[in-house]
């Protein structure tokens, strides 16, 4: 298997690579089942996670992973950081690679980041969001949940509704499942859908009644509601109209159609909270699987 | 490569042998009393399931049957160079204070082993572990002691022993290379 120093993209990540972080990702859900959820893989292996952007939920995974395969874990974040005193960020890398890291996690709210410094260090480079650019890992999970579910990729229809433009997931979603023979189209009002969306292969729906009839899966982006007073969305209520994942809508879906969403869900403006005992396992599973596809990526890149 | 190759196990030892083992066990432990079996991917898994059905034979009694991939607990994964093949562990079933055979094909440095009792330590703690396995041939890195041997082989390090199984190979037997 070709083996690869960093994680920043999926475009750039060979098909094989990404088939071998699935296989090794279901032995860690196994892991995760145990009373220990401990192996010894990474012992003595460092992982660094470097966010300069605010993020909970995947720098949490990110040190969950690492930790459950024994690696040391060091959490570094703009808020506490010399970043904040004036330090360049490749200063702050030769800092932390001079405390000897072989993992970087790195989230940043520039586009470009993780490959900028990937050019700088030592260390492999994972790319934990960067800007409205990728977001390879959030992919891969979705990607392997699908995988789980359906038992493959190839040929099911895949549905990306919302803010297409500023989505790092949405962008990774299309590299990955493109990729991989599904056919991803995407859904959202006109004008968060990226002029440029005639460079990827993807159909494009304005209206998401049209669109969702014949689908095998449903991911539903979360609303950045920081971003709601630039003026994308007119208001609220009318996205929920026109967008939201409803009671109606539901029932109008293949009967296993997956309905997925990279969290964390703004309940009845993305998804009616009338649903919710229906998808929400599912996106609690994505959060489990995302444990999984960490821990595989962490291992199969401090191998390298 | 290989200088030669010789036949030293056939179909009919072999399962001469995991019958002799299952028995073994059984005297052993005085019974099927807190038993349960953990193969060692691959081959290991064939040879527990194959006692297992030895065993119920004989006590009727069918053992709980659990399988460990060692993968995640090597210490060499920095060094042996491409990712190696991760197959799955599925132990089902609760090992606190159960006698556990653990069971392998071949017995070399110990390494292995080493990485499985790790493992196993991981899922709870068993009253007792024994180590079982098809053949034994030497040169032990660590001090660990199989307690069942199928068969005691004298090699030397330029020589390779390889098992085969039907469940996986399509035919049982074992082989000693000659290497070069």
């Amino acid at each position: 298997m070709k083996k690869i120093k960093h994680l920043l993209d999926l475009k750039n990540t060979p098909e094989e690579w990404i088939e071998e972080v699935f296989k090794v990702a279901t032995s860690f859900k196994e892991v995760l089942t145990r009373p220990l959820k401990k192996v010894p893989a990474l012992r003595g292996k460092t992982v660094v996670n470097l966010f300069f952007e605010p993020s909970t939920r995947t720098r949490i995974s990110f040190e969950m992973a690492a930790k459950f395969l024994s690696a040391d874990v060091i959490n570094f974040s703009t808020s506490v950081s010399s970043i904040q005193k004036g330090e360049s960020l490749l200063d702050t890398l030769r800092n932390i690679e001079s405390l000897s890291a072989d993992i970087v996690v790195v989230r940043d709210s520039s586009p470009g980041t993780p490959y900028i410094l990937s050019k700088y260090t030592q260390a492999s480079v994972v790319n934990a969001g960067d800007g409205t650019h990728s977001h390879p890992t959030q992919a891969l999970l979705d990607m392997f949940t699908v995988k789980q579910k359906k038992g493959r990729l190839e040929g099911l229809k895949v549905l990306i509704v919302g803010d297409i433009l500023h989505s790092r997931v949405a962008r990774s979603n299309i590299e990955g499942f493109t990729k991989f023979g599904a056919q991803v189209s995407v859904c959202g009002p006109a004008n968060l859908i990226p002029f440029y969306i005639s460079d990827w292969k993807v159909k494009v729906y304005y209206d998401f009644d049209q669109a969702l009839e014949d689908k095998d899966v449903i991911i539903m982006l979360r609303i950045q509601r920081e971003r709601q007073n630039t003026g994308y969305i007119p208001s609220l209520r009318e996205y929920r109209y026109l967008y939201s994942l409803n009671k109606e809508r539901f029932h109008r879906l293949k009967k296993d159609t997956l309905i997925m969403h990279p969290g964390p869900v703004n309940w009845d403006i993305e998804i009616s909270s009338k649903i919710k005992p229906y998808v929400h396992p599912l996106i609690l599973e994505q959060v489990n699987n995302g444990l999984a596809i960490r821990m595989a990526v962490l291992y199969l890149l401090s191998q390298g | 490569m290989h200088l030669s190759k010789i036949k030293i196990l056939n179909e009919e030892e072999i399962r001469r042998i995991i019958l002799r083992i299952s028995h073994q066990i059984l005297e052993k432990n005085k019974g099927v009393k807190d038993l349960c079996l953990v193969g060692i991917q691959l081959r290991g898994v064939y040879l527990a399931q194959r006692i297992k059905e030895s065993i119920y034979s004989i006590e009727k009694v069918y053992l709980p049957l659990g399988v460990l991939d060692i993968t995640f607990y090597r210490d060499d994964l920095a060094r042996i160079g491409p990712n190696p093949l991760v197959r799955s562990t599925d132990i089902c079933f609760d090992i606190n204070d159960k006698k556990v055979v653990l069971i392998d094909d071949v017995l070399f440095t110990g390494r292995t082993v080493r990485c499985a009792l790790d493992e196993i330590m991981d899922f709870g703690r068993p009253k007792k572990i024994y180590l079982a396995v098809l053949i034994d041939r030497g040169h032990r890195e660590l001090p660990i002691k199989p307690d069942f041997v199928g068969k005691n082989i004298p090699t030397s390090l330029k020589e390779h022993v390889e098992v085969k199984l039907k469940e996986s190979d399509g035919e049982d037997a074992v082989y000693l290379y000659k290497l070069k």
